[in-house]
C-alpha cells in the first residue's frame, strides 16, 4: 500500500463512525497500540554523511530494511545512531523515496550499483515513479544485454555441452553453431562452399557457350555441357537434401523447424530438382518446369544462414512492411491517375503506343521513377504536358516518402519497441495493482482467520500476529468494522463462485421438486468435472433434502453460523430424510465421511454412519474458511 | 502524397495540443492554501499542539498545496477498501467534510472533523453522522437518503462476500433502520429522533466509545 495512506488511516478510521448507527452488530475491538505516540527524530549515518529524518517517516513501508526491525542491526549505542556502509550519495535517493513515496533513478549512477543499493536497502525497483521508469527499464535491458552477449559470446566459444545430451541434441548445436566443433565448422564451410557453387552453376548455364563443331547455332552452356551442369546440381541437390534431413532430425520441435522461415527455403531451394526428375519429358509440362528452375535461385537466401547482415536486413524489412506497403498504395494511385491521364491524352494519335491504359502504366512507371526509357513517347501537346507533370510529380512522389520511410522506420521501429516495452509495463503495473490489491484482500483475510486461530478474546500472543505492523492491525480493524456494519464478511473469489452455485442450484430445486431433473443434471455435470461435480451434487441433494421451500438457502446460511444448538438439529433432520434419498440415488456410488471438527457430541457421528455406502447429504465447506467452521460439523462426500 | 502531408500536419497539431494542456496543470498545482496559526488550531479543536503537529506534517506531505479535492479524496479512500468500489461513500464522505462546500477540504476542516470524530461529545459525533447521512442538508432523513448512503456502504464489500449479497440487503438494511429510528412513524428521522434513538441503543454507544484512541 502507498505510504502516504498510512497517514490518511487515522482519518478512514474516524469516519467509520459514520457506520455506528447503521451496524447491525457491535463494532470489534480496536487493535491496541502500544508503540509510543509522540515522534522521533532518527540520526542515519551513511559513510560519515550524518542524515536525519522523523521515525514515522521510515515506519511508512515496513517492507524495507530502514522501515522494520532489520534497522537495528545496524544500530551503534555508542553515538545513537544507525551506521550503514554504503554509499551517501545513493542513500539521499533512498531517503528521499521515504519522504514522498517515490524512487527515482539518478540518470548519473550506473545501473548496477543503483540495483545494488535496492537490494541492500530492500526496496523492489518496481516502485521506481513514473517519470523515471522508463529511463531505469532502459538502462537496465540495455545493461543485461551487453552482459549476455558478453557471456555467450564467452559460452558460445568454449562451453562443452553437457555431458548427458543425446547426439541429437549435440548435432542440432553443431548446426545452431558451427564454432563449436571441428566437423560443424567442416560441414558450415562445405555448405556455403556447395551454395555459391549451385549459385555460380545456375547464372552460367545461361550463358552462351562457342557452339559444337560444325553447328553455327550458339548453345547456352548449360545445354552444352548439359551432363556435367546435371552431375554438378546433382551433387548440391544431395548435399542440400541431406543439410535438411540431418537438420529436420536434429530439430527439438519439428513441427516448429518445418515452419520456420529457413526450412522453408530450403525445400523451395531443393524442390524443383525432384520435380524435374519425377515429370515426364512432355513439352506442354516442361514450359511449366522452366518456371520452376527460377526457384533454384533461392538457393542464394540459403546464405543467410551464413550471414548476419542478411537476417538483419530481413527483420528490417519485415517490421517496415507497413510504411512500404503505403509507399507502394501512394505509388500505385499515382501510376493509375496519370495513366488514365495521358491514355486519353494521347488517345488520337496515330500510331501511338498507349495502346491501353494498362499499356500507359509502363510509361508511367519509367517515368515517374526518373528512368525515361523512350519506348513510349507522348506526341500530343496535352500528353507532352501530362507527361512532364507525370515526371515531376515523379520525383516528389519518389523522392519524398523515402526520407519518411527512412525517418518513419527508424521512428516505428523505436516506437514499437516501445509500446511493446509500454504494454507490458502497463500489463505489469496493472498486475502490480491488482496484486497489490488482492494482497490486502488477502492479508485480510489472512488476518481474520489467524485471529480466530489465536485466542479470541483479543490477547494476541501469537508469533505471526505479532509481526504485522501497526497498521495493518488498524486496517484489518477498519475492514472488520466494515464487515460488522453489513452483517456480510469478505471472502475471496473461489468461495464465492462455489457460494452462487449453491444459492443458483438451491433456487433451481426449490421450484422443481422432482428428483429426476437432479440426477439427470448430476449425469450431465460429472463428466467433464467429476470431483467438483459431485460436490455440487452433493450440495444439490442437500438443498433440496433441507427443505422444497425459499427458505433453503437461508437455512443452509444458519447451518453456516457455528453455534453448538444449531448442528445436532439438522444433522437428524438430513438422516431422517435419507432413506427418502437412497432409493433415488442408488446408481451413482458415492462414499461419504464425516469429518466432524471440535466441539459437536461425539455420539452422534457413529450413530449417523449408516451400514452401507449410501449417499450422505453434505454440506461442504472450503477449507479456506476454517475461520467458521469450528463448530460445525464438515460433513464431505468423496 | 497527399496522405504523406496529411499525416505529417497532424503530428504537429497533436504536439500543441498537449503543450496547452501541460500549461493548464502547471497553473493549477500554483494554488495554494496555508492553514491558521497553530495556537488558533488548538483552541478551535480538542487536539493538543504536537497531535496537531503530527496531523499537519502527515497532510501536507501528501497535498501539498494544502487542499484535498474530491478526486484525490476518493483515491486515498479507495486504497483502504480495495474489494469493492468506495467512490460513492467517498463522495457523501467528502460533502460531510467539506462543511463549507467549497469543492475542497482544507487542513481545518480535515482536523475539525477528526476533533469531533475522535475527541467530541456523544451528542456531537451523533450530529455529525446524521450530517453525513442528510444528503441534502434538509435535517431531516428519509428513506432514499439512506438507500444511497447504505447502498454506497455496501458497495465498498464489493462482490465476494460471504453470505453472497442479495439485491434487496440494502433496501432490507434500511427498513431495520427506519423501524428503530423513526419514532412517530412519519417516514423521516430527525435530528432528535435520531440522537435519541442512539443513545437508547447499547451497542451503538459501546461502539462509539471504541474510537478514541485512533490518533
Amino acid at each position: 500500500m502507498a505510504a502516504g495512506v498510512a497517514t490518511w488511516l487515522p482519518f478512514a478510521r474516524a469516519a467509520a463512525v459514520g457506520w455506528l448507527p447503521l451496524a447491525k452488530k457491535t463494532m470489534p475491538k480496536p487493535p491496541i497500540d502500544n508503540s509510543s505516540k509522540s515522534d522521533e527524530i532518527l540520526y542515519v549515518n551513511v559513510s560519515g554523511v550524518r542524515f536525519q529524518t522523523w521515525k514515522n517517516t521510515l515506519d511508512r513501508y515496513p517492507e524495507t530494511l530502514l522501515g522494520s526491525s532489520e534497522k537495528e542491526f545496524f544500530y551503534n549505542e555508542d553515538t545513537q545512531e544507525y551506521f550503514f556502509d554504503r554509499d551517501p550519495e545513493m542513500f539521499r535517493h533512498i531517503l528521499n523515496f521515504y519522504r514522498t513515496g517515490k524512487l527515482h533513478y539518478p540518470r548519473n549512477e550506473c545501473i548496477q550499483a543503483f540495483d545494488e543499493e535496492l537490494a541492500f536497502y530492500g526496496i523492489v525497483p518496481e516502485i521506481i515513479g513514473d517519470c523515471c521508469m522508463e529511463e531505469y527499464r532502459d538502462r537496465k535491458k540495455e545493461n543485461q544485454e551487453r552482459l549476455a552477449e558478453d557471456t555467450e559470446a564467452n559460452e558460445g566459444m568454449d562451453a562443452p555441452l553437457p555431458p548427458n545430451s543425446t547426439s541429437r541434441e549435440r548435432l542440432w548445436r553443431a548446426f545452431e553453431n558451427p564454432h563449436t566443433s571441428t566437423m560443424a565448422l567442416v560441414f558450415y564451410y562445405v555448405t556455403g562452399f556447395f551454395i555459391a557453387v549451385s549459385v555460380i552453376a545456375n547464372v552460367v548455364e545461361t550463358v552462351p557457350c562457342r557452339p559444337h563443331k560444325g553447328s553455327a547455332k550458339e548453345l547456352p552452356c548449360g545445354e552444352k555441357y548439359h551432363l556435367a551442369f546435371f552431375c554438378m546440381d546433382t551433387a548440391c541437390v544431395l548435399i542440400f537434401t541431406f543439410e535438411y534431413l540431418m537438420r529436420l532430425f536434429a530439430a527439438p520441435s519439428r513441427c516448429k523447424f518445418m515452419r520456420s522461415v529457413m526450412s522453408v527455403i530450403d525445400v523451395v531451394a531443393i524442390m524443383p530438382y525432384y520435380i524435374g526428375l519425377v515429370m515426364p519429358e512432355n513439352e506442354d509440362v516442361s514450359g511449366a518446369f522452366v518456371t520452376l528452375r527460377v526457384f533454384r535461385v533461392f538457393r542464394i537466401f540459403k546464405f543467410s544462414r551464413h550471414s548476419q547482415g542478411l537476417r538483419i536486413l530481413g527483420y528490417t524489412l519485415k517490421s517496415c512492411a507497413s510504411e512500404l506497403g503505403f509507399l507502394l498504395f501512394s505509388l500505385t494511385m499515382a501510376i493509375i491517375i496519370f495513366a488514365t491521364v495521358m491514355f486519353y491524352a494521347e488517345k488520337g494519335t496515330k500510331g501511338s503506343t498507349f495502346t491501353s491504359i494498362p499499356a500507359s502504366f509502363w510509361y508511367t512507371i519509367v517515368t515517374m521513377t526518373t528512368l525515361g526509357y523512350g519506348d513510349m513517347v507522348p506526341n500530343t501537346i496535352a500528353g507532352k504536358i501530362f507527361g512532364s507533370i507525370c515526371s515531376l510529380s515523379g520525383v516528389l512522389v519518389i523522392a519524398l516518402p523515402v526520407p519518411v520511410i527512412v525517418s518513419n522506420f527508424s521512428r516505428i521501429y523505436h516506437q514499437n519497441q516501445r509500446a511493446d516495452k509500454m504494454r507490458a509495463q502497463q500489463k505489469v503495473r496493472m498486475a502490480r495493482i491488482r496484486m497489490a490489491k488482492k494482497g490486502t484482500a488477502n492479508a485480510f483475510l489472512q488476518y481474520k482467520e489467524d485471529r480466530n486461530i489465536g485466542d479470541p478474546d483479543g490477547d494476541n500472543s501469537a508469533l505471526c500476529v505479532k509481526n504485522r505492523s501497526a497498521f495493518e492491525h488498524q486496517h484489518n480493524h477498519l475492514l472488520h468494522c466494515l464487515e460488522k456494519t453489513t452483517n456480510h464478511e469478505f471472502t475471496n473469489e473461489m468461495n464465492y463462485s462455489e457460494l452462487c452455485m449453491t444459492e443458483s442450484v438451491g433456487y433451481r430445486t426449490s421450484r422443481s421438486t422432482s428428483l429426476s431433473s437432479h440426477q439427470g443434471a448430476q449425469n450431465n455435470s460429472t463428466g467433464c468435472c467429476p470431483r467438483r461435480a459431485r460436490r455440487r451434487a452433493a450440495m444439490r441433494l442437500a438443498n433440496s433434502t433441507v427443505s422444497v421451500s425459499r427458505g433453503s438457502v437461508q437455512e443452509l446460511d444458519t447451518l453456516h453460523l457455528k453455534t453448538t444448538s444449531i448442528p445436532p438439529q439438522t444433522r437428524s433432520s438430513l438422516n431422517a430424510q435419507m432413506c427418502d434419498m437412497k432409493l433415488n440415488c442408488g446408481d451413482q456410488d458415492f462414499t461419504a465421511a464425516i469429518i466432524s471438527i471440535p466441539t459437536p457430541p461425539a455420539n452422534s457421528p457413529d450413530e449417523s454412519l449408516p451400514p452401507s455406502p449410501a449417499p450422505i447429504l453434505g454440506i461442504l465447506r472450503n477449507t479456506r474458511a476454517t475461520a467458521y467452521t469450528q463448530d460445525s460439523v464438515k460433513i464431505s462426500s468423496l | 502524397m497527399g496522405a504523406v502531408v496529411g499525416s505529417l500536419t497532424m503530428q504537429t497539431k497533436t504536439r500543441r495540443l498537449s503543450r496547452d494542456k501541460a500549461d493548464d496543470d502547471l497553473e493549477i498545482t500554483m494554488v495554494c492554501h496555508r492553514p491558521e496559526g497553530l495556537d488558533q488550531l488548538e483552541a478551535l479543536t480538542n487536539f493538543s499542539k504536537k497531535e496537531l503537529q503530527v496531523l499537519y506534517r502527515g497532510f501536507k506531505n501528501e497535498c501539498p498545496s494544502g487542499v484535498v479535492n474530491e478526486e484525490t479524496f476518493k483515491q486515498i479512500y479507495a486504497q483502504f477498501f480495495p474489494h469493492g468500489d468506495a467512490s460513492t461513500y467517498a463522495h457523501y464522505l467528502f460533502n460531510a467534510f467539506d462543511t463549507a462546500h467549497s469543492g475542497s477540504i482544507k487542513f481545518e476542516d480535515f482536523v475539525t472533523a477528526l476533533s469531533i470524530l475522535l475527541r467530541g461529545s456523544i451528542t456531537e459525533k451523533l450530529q455529525w453522522t446524521f450530517n453525513l447521512y442528510d444528503i441534502n442538508r434538509d435535517g431531516y432523513i428519509n428513506k432514499e437518503e439512506m438507500t444511497d448512503i447504505v447502498r454506497a456502504i455496501y458497495d465498498m464489500m464489493g462482490k465476494y462476500t460471504y453470505p453472497v449479497l442479495k439485491n434487496d440487503a440494502p433496501k432490507q438494511h434500511v427498513e431495520a433502520f427506519f423501524q428503530k429510528m423513526d419514532k412517530n412513524r412519519d417516514g423521516v428521522v430527525t435530528l432528535d429522533e435520531f440522537i435519541f434513538s442512539c443513545q437508547e441503543d447499547e451497542n451503538i454507544m459501546r461502539s462509539l466509545q471504541l474510537f478514541e484512541n485512533v490518533i
